[in-house]
């Protein structure tokens, strides 16, 4: 059998007419809230079947033509945009349907950072948080997310953010003091709460003095803070530097209940300094 | 009368293997960023090609009705739904095909700790339904999604995949 293109051409035509001829628009509401019901007009007559198409939730029912469609409350859930096609034998209607998240907030992610830091430090700990609504869907209308960072012993920081589509985030201060702080982030009636360590920052200075003990120097450290009076852990390393001519003597000590002590050669002459990290200490010159 | 078949064949080859295999436009706006942290070039490319391989990926998965080619580029909750919808489809005896036509992509917020990045995409795409080898609907769409990725080993994967009304 010969087929020329013009018939062809005529035929695809045929087809698309024929396929128009037998489609038609669905009556459906434009959008709805997550998990709401709501009907769909389907003309005809007969059996046929309903499918609502998204990537995020897919629904196939079947249903009488000619009348009012239901989709039950809590059937279609998940925010998006859907594609309905009401399909029988003999025609398909089609349509589309956005879901929009319920405006109430149900769950909260909320991200702090860092879960520990040295106190003192401006806008060092961040807080992020994503609102959804009680099917997991991102709310994106804006909404007042309250983040507020209470140390112990001092009156709770707070602020207000409004979400710009479903995010918001803020900095706060670390403490001047030590501490376990509480990290919240509020909306509505949903919060969320995090945990901050804030530890001592770097030595503010150091202190040492010297002492004869026996043919020996001993050194011992003043209580080591940092700036804001508090006692820098147990574990830090002191370092104490010894130099007497071309001989150098170095002894790392670590913090003990707050202070360091070592004893060391004793050499008239000797020059001793002492240091912790990147913070140095006082300088003594032996001189007995 | 060979040469004809064979222009036809070709025409018709074609015409089949377009809806698969046209790549999307794709135009992607200056960052609108909210929040302190800086969003370096690199970042911001890595982030828009995931983005867009998602979609690949997604496309082949709701095709296919296979959930496991989603594990690269999804996880969490748009995985999850992602799945479940595919598994709605096999349930059905259904396959829909989603062939992305143009995006138009504007990073959104990097969260402070850098943890999360959001973009919106305005896209067009089209949404075939098809049961047992006949189609039973196409539809043109253009939406606003809002995506939000999160770092993996290697890549940036999508976390929330959501279209919102126009």
């Amino acid at each position: 059998m010969r087929v020329g293109i013009p018939a062809l051409v005529f035929g695809l035509a045929l087809g698309i007419t024929s396929a128009s001829a037998q489609s038609g628009d669905l009556n459906l509401p434009r959008s709805i809230q997550a998990g709401a019901a709501f009907s769909v007009q389907a003309g005809g007559s007969g059996k046929g079947t309903l499918y609502i198409v998204g990537p995020a939730q897919f629904i196939k029912q079947d249903v009488q033509l000619g009348g009012a469609i239901e989709v039950a409350a809590g059937a279609l859930y998940n925010a998006g945009h859907y594609s309905v096609w009401v399909t029988s034998d003999s025609s398909t209607q089609s349509g589309s349907i956005d879901v929009t998240p319920v405006q109430k907030p149900s769950d909260l992610t909320f991200i702090a950072k860092p879960s520990r830091l040295p106190v003192a430090l401006h806008n060092a700990i961040t807080g992020s948080a994503y609102v959804f609504d009680s099917y997991g869907n991102l709310i994106t209308k804006p909404m007042q997310v309250s983040f507020q960072l209470t140390n112990q012993g001092s009156a709770p920081e707070t602020r207000n953010v409004e979400t710009r589509n479903g995010a918001a985030w803020t900095q706060m201060d670390s403490a001047a003091r030590e501490g376990k702080a509480q990290f919240v982030a509020r909306v509505g009636d949903v919060s969320s709460i995090r945990i901050v360590g804030e530890v001592p920052g770097d030595p503010c200075n150091i202190k040492m003095s010297a002492r004869p003990a026996g043919n020996k120097i001993q050194l011992v450290t003043e209580p080591v803070k940092d700036c804001s009076g508090n006692a820098i852990s147990d574990g830090t390393i002191v370092t104490f530097t010894a130099t007497y001519g071309a001989e150098k003597t170095t002894v790392d000590v670590p913090l003990k209940k707050g202070i360091a002590s070592v004893e060391i050669p004793a050499h008239r002459g000797a020059t001793i300094s002492v240091a912790s990290g990147v913070v140095l200490g006082n300088q003594i010159r032996w001189a007995q | 009368m060979m040469m004809r078949r064979l222009i036809l064949a070709s025409a018709f080859a074609a015409a089949c293997s377009a809806f698969a295999a046209d790549e999307p436009t794709v135009h992607v706006q200056q960052p609108h960023l909210q929040g302190p942290r800086e969003l370096q070039d690199q970042t911001a490319k890595a982030v828009v090609q995931d983005y867009l391989d998602s979609w690949k990926s997604m496309s082949k998965a709701l095709d296919q009705n296979r959930p496991d080619l989603l594990d690269r580029d999804f996880v969490g909750a748009a995985k999850d739904k992602l799945t479940a919808t595919i598994k709605q489809q096999n349930a059905a005896g259904v396959h829909s095909t989603y062939h992305d036509r143009s995006h138009d992509v504007q990073i959104l917020f990097y969260s402070p700790e850098g943890l999360s990045i959001q973009l919106a995409d305005n896209v067009q795409y089209d949404v075939q339904l098809t049961k047992d080898g006949k189609s039973l609907g196409t539809q043109q769409v253009t939406t606003r999604y809002i995506v939000v990725l999160t770092p993996s080993e290697v890549r940036w994967r999508v976390r929330i995949f959501q279209s919102e009304a126009q």
